[in-house]
């Protein structure tokens, strides 16, 4: 039982890193963006690339993912999504599952299609607690996810460019006539964004250590949902979706059915949107005619 | 000739532009030159069109952005094999059996569509769009995992494995779980799946163009003005919505009985964006574009085969291009003028 709460936990903390992904580039440019999940997949790749074939030591690996998928991100957005910022969603959705399948396709060239196994990063020794076992990647993975959410959120209230963040993802025009650089802005967003998915890359295939060119979409996908079921566009809503997310995945597979958790995730998810139609934290926007 | 108006003409043009397909595909097969992996992908285009006339009813005139469009073929593929399958006794004449196929896989549909659209058309916008997604995850999840066998009783089910379903000796199993469908025996073909077309073009045309249609539009453009005019939100909402469902399990059956086998894995969530991304291309609303969008990226791959292991970059890269270049404001204006010097030398010559 405490297992598969830890277990929960920290799968859902690993939602939880990339939903606020999700819900940061939602938030400030309004778009789904496809691409996040295969984001995470580059960030798993770079990280296995720098210990397996460079053998460098875990951090130092860490840290290239994050930069290469920071940069990564900066030029997605500005090569294929900063040209539709005034075209209809829609646009800006398939263009965002373009990238999706060109980051796809570009890995499966360069990894080909056989999967990969991950090098354990975390060298800690496990940690018992009476008869339980805490793995140290669930371990590393819970406090990253903690760490992670305390620093947006402090960054996004308390730093100008936090504040000019929340005032962009407002009201992009008033923002621009008070001084705020918006393209610069979202940039940042997106650099923020793509980051955390390379952290997220790196901790999801630390606890699955198989790596594919398909990783990043399901958890994509479910991460995604994390985001809405918390309330898309709030930083403590994506934690918190997030984590509701891995806890009913890992309940669902240990108690109800191993092929159905899918399934359960959600159902769950329906069910709460059609009680609370803006997600657990979601504000709610009045409709003006 | 009397006067069409100009919604019936563009109408007529597309039944012309679907049986000129036909006839010219028909007039190369005679010839031969057609090539196998082309033959094998006709039915496959059929059903591509008409999945890209149903999502366009509910995105472009109903403008709903639904991701779990596959879901209803699933479910209307496994309907008309299941239905296919077990009346193979009482129905020996296999043109007969695709039809009753087609219409219980496309009823089963539409009862699923009542079944999702009555809870989820109450959301809007993004929201709406993920439980579409979350929806077709599920029943392709449910499906996964679901056992159907049929023998002298009539059928089985069961969700744990094929023996667990109690069938006489003679019993065959028509659902395997995440093996899906096997040893299904082709009914479709290219005739049938240009008639399906063009019943399902004849339909959608006709309600575009009727009380009905301009109801969801109207719903579409303004909602609160709509909903001020009188109209019945939901009511119409769902309308569109079952009608999508039900041609989209209609075109599931052609499909799967098109294949020897069929898993449930093929009609994931990359199948859904796939025929939203025929709409989008084609445009939002354009029947036309999106059957021709369709046509061209069902064939597009096998016509990038030459490239190998880089078509689908090759696609990606197409995709994102096309993107860029119908949607940005500079793209379109240099477009634009282009297009205008190239007329206006042309003009000068003359």
């Amino acid at each position: 039982m405490l297992t598969y709460l830890i277990n929960g936990i920290s799968l859902g903390s690993v939602y939880a890193i990339i939903a606020l992904g999700y819900t940061m580039v939602y938030g400030i440019a309004k778009m789904l963006n496809f691409a996040h999940g295969d984001v995470i997949m580059v960030g798993g790749y770079m990280a296995f690339c720098a210990t397996s074939y460079l053998g460098w030591p875990a951090i130092p690996s860490v840290l290239f993912s994050v930069l290469v998928c920071t940069v990564l991100g900066i030029v997605i957005e500005r090569l294929a999504y900063k040209p539709l910022r005034n075209a209809s969603s829609l646009a800006v959705l398939i263009t965002a599952i373009g990238v999706s399948y060109f980051l796809q396709n570009t890995a499966l060239l360069i990894w080909s299609s056989n999967p990969k196994a991950f090098p354990n990063l975390v060298s800690l020794p496990n940690l018992s607690v009476g008869s339980i076992q805490i793995s140290s990647v669930a371990m590393v993975t819970v406090a990253a996810c903690i760490i992670i959410m305390v620093g947006l959120t402090l960054f996004t209230d308390k730093t100008k460019m936090g504040k000019a963040m929340r005032a962009v993802s407002e009201d992009k025009g008033a923002a621009q006539l008070m001084g705020i650089n918006v393209n610069g802005t979202i940039s940042l967003t997106f650099a923020i964004g793509s980051g955390l998915a390379a952290i997220a890359g790196v901790l999801l295939c630390s606890a699955y250590p198989t790596l594919m060119p398909t990783t990043g979409a399901m958890p994509g996908i479910k991460a995604f949902t994390a985001a809405v079921f918390g309330g898309i566009g709030s930083i403590p809503g994506a934690m918190l979706g997030g984590i509701l997310l891995g806890l009913i995945e890992i309940f669902g597979k240990a108690y109800i059915s191993t092929q159905l958790s899918d399934a359960i995730v959600f159902a769950v998810l329906i069910i709460v949107l059609i009680v609370k139609p803006t997600g657990l934290l979601g504000k709610k926007v009045n409709e003006k005619v | 000739m009397k006067k069409m108006s100009k919604s019936s003409r563009s109408a007529f043009i597309n039944y012309g532009i679907v049986l000129l397909f036909y006839l010219v595909v028909q007039l190369f097969i005679s010839q031969g030159r057609v090539s196998s992996s082309l033959m094998g992908q006709l039915v496959p285009i059929c059903v591509y069109v008409i999945m890209a006339l149903s999502l366009n009813l509910v995105v472009g005139i109903s403008g709903e952005l639904s991701l779990g469009h596959a879901g209803f073929m699933s479910v209307g593929a496994f309907t008309g094999v299941i239905v296919a399958m077990s009346l193979k006794n009482a129905v020996p004449a296999g043109v007969l059996r695709l039809i009753i196929a087609i219409v219980i896989g496309a009823a089963i549909a539409a009862v699923m569509g009542i079944v999702i659209g009555i809870p989820v058309l109450r959301l809007q916008g993004d929201y709406l769009a993920i439980v579409t997604l979350a929806f077709g995850e599920i029943i392709k999840n449910v499906l996964n995992c679901l056992y159907i066998g049929v023998d002298g009783h009539g059928l089985h089910f069961s969700m744990k494995d094929a023996n667990s379903m109690n069938m006489e000796m003679d019993g065959t199993v028509i659902l395997n779980g995440p093996i899906g469908a096997v040893g299904i025996q082709k009914l479709s073909s290219f005739t049938a799946g240009v008639v399906l077309l063009l019943l399902v073009l004849f339909y959608i045309q006709n309600l575009v163009n009727s009380r009905n249609g301009r109801a969801i539009k109207a719903i579409r453009d303004s909602r609160i003005a709509a909903e001020a005019c009188g109209l019945n939100i939901t009511e119409y909402k769902l309308k569109a919505f079952v009608t999508s469902a039900a041609i989209a399990g209609a075109a599931g059956a052609l499909y799967a009985l098109n294949y020897s086998t069929v898993v449930p894995k093929k009609f994931d969530f990359n199948t859904s964006i796939l025929i939203l991304v025929f709409v989008v291309l084609g445009g939002i609303g354009n029947l036309r574009g999106s059957m021709i969008a369709a046509a061209l990226l069902t064939v597009l791959p096998e016509l990038l085969r030459q490239f190998q292991d880089y078509r689908m970059l090759v696609y990606a890269i197409v995709l994102i291009l096309v993107m860029l270049l119908t949607n940005n404001e500079e793209a379109k204006a240099l477009v634009a003028r282009i297009s205008g010097r190239f007329r206006k030398s042309k003009a000068v010559q003359e």
